[in-house]
């Protein structure tokens, strides 16, 4: 196994599912400064996406390319975390999804800027400028839907409870995070398990939120032993081009 | 672009000698090419036109968003995602300038989105037609937004200043779409058998709806001469249509694609294309509600209205509350 292939795989695919299922709220959100920013978001986290897999293609060495990775590996070759695959369902739980997430990555993003690989650190210099703004944006959203009414103190709840058991995946530690850890590639994921539970408490608090009281954590998508039903029917369209007219160029 | 059929007054142009001291002296300055300004006196017809025409404009960007949506989840590379994410980015930054500038006559976004959804205005007959295949990506560029952009370049120099500042942002951004469009065609113009398929399939699809753009014949326009005098309207509909004829055939040989229209051929003496109008039985259709696409579309808007109510209420709720507290801390 190639550990930084893995690694850059995971951070790719992140941003790659992630974006995607951003892009799917096109046109349909509540307002239309919403539709603006989540376009943006979906266009930062796709542009993040090529810098990673462009890396991930060249370290891999086989010929492939940044698209072959997106459009042409199959759901168990995806190294995303399971929460990211999760469906959109409301805009509650789309913005806490990405809350949650950007509470990891702007710590994560923030402490690969002195990775030893300076192709990383180099990406995660442009990547985190992006992320803060998205924190920041999806940060005071849930504070206002947690605060705003009745309902949407409701439904961000419920986003939470559904969310909470695949929001710690992306802190797991395994042996491609011991090899990263190692040569100074990448500090272990569950070192931002401290900043981020701050963050996530803080935030809660003011958005009159409770974090359920469970440990439990899914896994899988990482690892890509085990992701979601989900991931196969996003790669079925995002990759139904690609798949259906081999070889050609778009 | 994207307003058609905008209803005018109805009535008849006034001569100057006609008009009362301050509508003549409105008229003036607008002959003087003087841009008039929100808090200015207007006439109650000029103000209710551009509201009608920025409102169908600003909606038709809104609804526009949604062919294009329609493959931003298949776009086919990473680049093209991106591209794809980008447009519609601007595109929704459209329809926020332009409900802006209506706002300034006296109608809010929430009063002009009811209308949309209520059927009372419309968007442009354009976003009721199916985007099917990838080159549909290529061919709404290349177009669509190149039809867009033969009215909008005029429109920079419209008598409203708001729209017409509006304009000029828009227009800068369209013809980059427009550029990706085409670049998108051609690529698949000399790709695979079966891209080129797509390609000409797509054209054969938009050529006709892609005329309609630009409103029925001047001899069947009845509310185009009021426009004209405000200069809310720069040119005929006729005028346009034959300047984005003349402009598409080329590109579309240089595609090496075949425009569907057997009678298509160069007049030397005019120096002009000779074309088949549009079925216009069919866009009379369209506009009464009976595209391929209007039924969807407009229940795609209102079930994304309805279902963002929560959201808009909480974000509502939550500033009253933040100032609130900020006012008892103070």
């Amino acid at each position: 196994m190639n550990a930084l292939f893995e690694f850059l795989l995971r951070q790719g695919d992140n941003v790659l599912v992630l974006g995607h299922r951003t892009s799917e709220w096109c046109g349909t959100a509540p307002a239309l400064e919403e539709d603006i920013a989540l376009a943006n978001t979906a266009l930062d986290l796709i542009g993040q996406t090529k810098l990673w897999l462009e890396y991930a293609a060249e370290v891999e060495g086989e010929g492939r390319s940044a698209n072959d990775l997106a459009f042409l590996r199959d759901a168990y070759d995806f190294r995303n975390v399971l929460m990211l695959e999760t469906p959109n369902e409301d805009y509650g739980r789309t913005l806490m999804r990405q809350f949650l997430f950007d509470a990891f990555q702007v710590h994560w993003l923030t402490a690969l800027t002195d990775s030893k690989d300076s192709r990383i650190s180099e990406i995660a210099m442009k990547s985190v400028k992006e992320a803060q703004y998205h924190l920041e944006r999806s940060r005071d959203t849930i504070i206002a839907l947690g605060d705003g009414t009745e309902l949407s103190n409701k439904k961000m709840q419920a986003a939470l409870d559904y969310l909470w058991p695949y929001a710690r995946e992306i802190m797991l530690v395994d042996d491609v995070d011991e090899a990263m850890h190692k040569d100074g590639i990448a500090p272990l994921p569950s070192e931002i398990l401290a900043p981020w539970d701050a963050l996530v408490k803080s935030t809660m608090r003011d958005a009159y939120l409770t974090i359920p009281d469970s440990n439990f954590v899914h896994k899988g998508g990482r690892t890509g032993q085990r992701h979601t039903e989900h991931l196969g029917h996003m790669l079925a369209t995002m990759q139904v081009l690609q798949r259906s007219y081999p070889g050609a160029t778009w | 672009m994207y307003a058609q059929l905008v209803k005018s007054t109805g009535k008849n142009v006034q001569s100057l000698e006609e008009m009362s001291p301050q509508e003549r002296a409105f008229q003036e300055r607008i002959d003087r090419g003087e841009k008039i300004e929100p808090k200015e006196w207007m006439p109650d017809a000029y103000r209710k036109n551009l509201i009608r025409q920025i409102g169908q404009h600003a909606h038709s960007e809104v609804v526009g968003q949604l062919p294009e949506g329609n493959w931003i989840t298949r776009a086919p590379t990473l680049e093209r995602k991106a591209n794809l994410l980008a447009k519609v980015q601007d595109e929704a930054g459209h329809g926020l300038y332009l409900y802006c500038a209506a706002e300034t006559l006296g109608v809010s976004r929430d009063e002009l989105y009811e209308m949309l959804h209520s059927g009372k205005m419309k968007y442009s007959s354009i976003f009721n037609y199916p985007t099917l295949t990838w080159a549909d990506m290529g061919a709404v560029g290349w177009l669509v937004d190149g039809a867009a952009i033969m009215n909008q370049v005029p429109l920079q120099r419209t008598s409203f200043g708001p729209y017409a500042r509006a304009m000029v942002r828009i227009c800068k951004e369209e013809s980059f779409h427009q550029r990706q469009g085409f670049q998108i065609m051609m690529v698949m113009a000399n790709g695979t058998k079966e891209q080129k398929r797509m390609a000409q399939d797509a054209l054969n699809r938009f050529w006709g709806p892609a005329l309609m753009m630009f409103g029925p014949s001047d001899k069947d326009s009845v509310h185009s001469a009021q426009s004209m005098a405000w200069k809310i309207k720069m040119n005929t509909n006729d005028e346009l249509r034959q300047k984005f004829v003349d402009e598409t055939v080329p590109q579309a040989e240089y595609l090496g694609l075949k425009v569907p229209d057997d009678n298509l051929k160069f007049n030397e003496e005019t120096e002009h294309y000779e074309f088949t109008q549009p079925d216009w039985d069919e866009f009379y259709d369209v506009l009464k509600g009976n595209g391929p696409c209007n039924h969807e579309r407009l229940e795609t808007r209102k079930k994304a209205w309805d279902e963002g109510a929560w959201v808009r209420d909480a974000m509502m709720a939550h500033a009253e509350k933040k100032a609130a507290r900020k006012q008892a801390a103070e």
